[in-house]
């Protein structure tokens, strides 16, 4: 009997050595970068360098325009944010936002390091304003924030693989509580607009009309 | 495959790069995605459908990356931002 209590021990103690070991490493990690952030931690105030920021975010609105689709890289220099449609990655809104949602097409308006915003494209209505951040507690220069575009994009990947699991993850709020819902309603109003000029740009231009629309499209 | 990690004031930044045909490779490849992956970060893989759409898929371990595809990219696991 203690021979087999002795051996469950052990086995229980090297399985909890197994599952605490990457999260002790992560810990470690994040120390030692606290500690050298705290012992250059002027040097790396003063050594804000405006150019780097610049390059890094060159760098990943390269790597945003490789990912995402046509249309979508198209409207975030236009308009400064992307519109994702809800229920790409299989989840339904019903599932997802809330149980009103059955059948309906929503979508998301996604800001670089701002909220994600979902809405009712039909009717323009605001549903819920999802606050979400990656911050990257390493702090290569003293910040955790991603370039702008990386951010966008980080969302739009999260959005399209797990959205479900991105929203599980954000801290749910009304809409306004960061965001001004006039800027919002002046934001759908614009992607209409945008997203008018664009068909009739192809309808004039039909040897090269560009995709505005992808078959995941529920309004298409 | 390219192994790359979104970080603040670098853009991305190449982790690791290899053929997963070549075992030495393979093995640098996956131990380089458990690390990332131990550090706290999500991995997606930026993939096309049938229809031509651009999508992504969430990965969780590297069995789940397609063998075809060229990149995956990590990013900081979301937190829940202003309370």
């Amino acid at each position: 009997m203690t021979v087999a209590l002795c051996a469950t021990a052990i086995v229980v103690l090297a399985l909890l050595w197994e599952v605490s070991m990457p999260w002790l490493d992560r810990k470690l990690e994040i120390r030692r970068a606290n500690r050298a952030r705290r012992r250059d931690g002027a040097v790396a105030v003063a050594g804000y360098d405006p150019g780097r920021e610049r390059r890094a975010e060159q760098r990943a609105r390269e790597l945003l325009k490789s990912c995402v689709n046509e249309e979508e890289w198209a409207m975030y220099p236009d308009l400064g944010f992307v519109r994702i449609w809800g229920n790409e990655s299989g989840a339904s809104g019903e599932d997802v936002l809330s149980s009103d949602l059955r059948g309906v097409p929503y979508a998301y308006l996604v800001y670089p390091h701002r909220p994600v915003v979902a809405y009712l494209p039909q009717t323009g209505r605001l549903l819920n304003e999802y606050c979400v951040e990656f911050p990257d507690e390493t702090r290569p220069y003293g910040s955790t924030r991603l370039p702008d575009s990386d951010d966008v994009l980080a969302k739009w990947m999260a959005l399209k693989g797990d959205e479900r699991r991105l929203i599980t993850e954000a801290n749910m709020h009304l809409p306004g509580r960061q965001i001004d819902p006039k800027m919002l309603q002046r934001d759908i109003w614009r992607l209409g607009r945008w997203e008018r000029e664009r068909l009739e740009r192809a309808r004039r231009a039909p040897a090269q009309p560009p995709r505005t629309a992808g078959p995941a499209d529920p309004t298409a | 495959m390219k192994l790359l990690r979104m970080r603040p004031g670098y853009g991305e930044q190449l982790i690791a790069e290899g053929d997963v045909e070549v075992a030495g490779d393979e093995e640098r490849l996956v131990e380089a995605f458990r690390r990332q992956l131990e550090l706290g970060m999500w991995a997606a893989v930026p993939v096309t459908s049938e229809s031509g759409r651009r999508e992504a898929e969430m990965v969780r371990s590297f069995e789940e990356v397609p063998r075809t595809t060229d990149r995956v990219i990590f990013f900081p696991r979301a937190a829940g931002g202003a309370r």
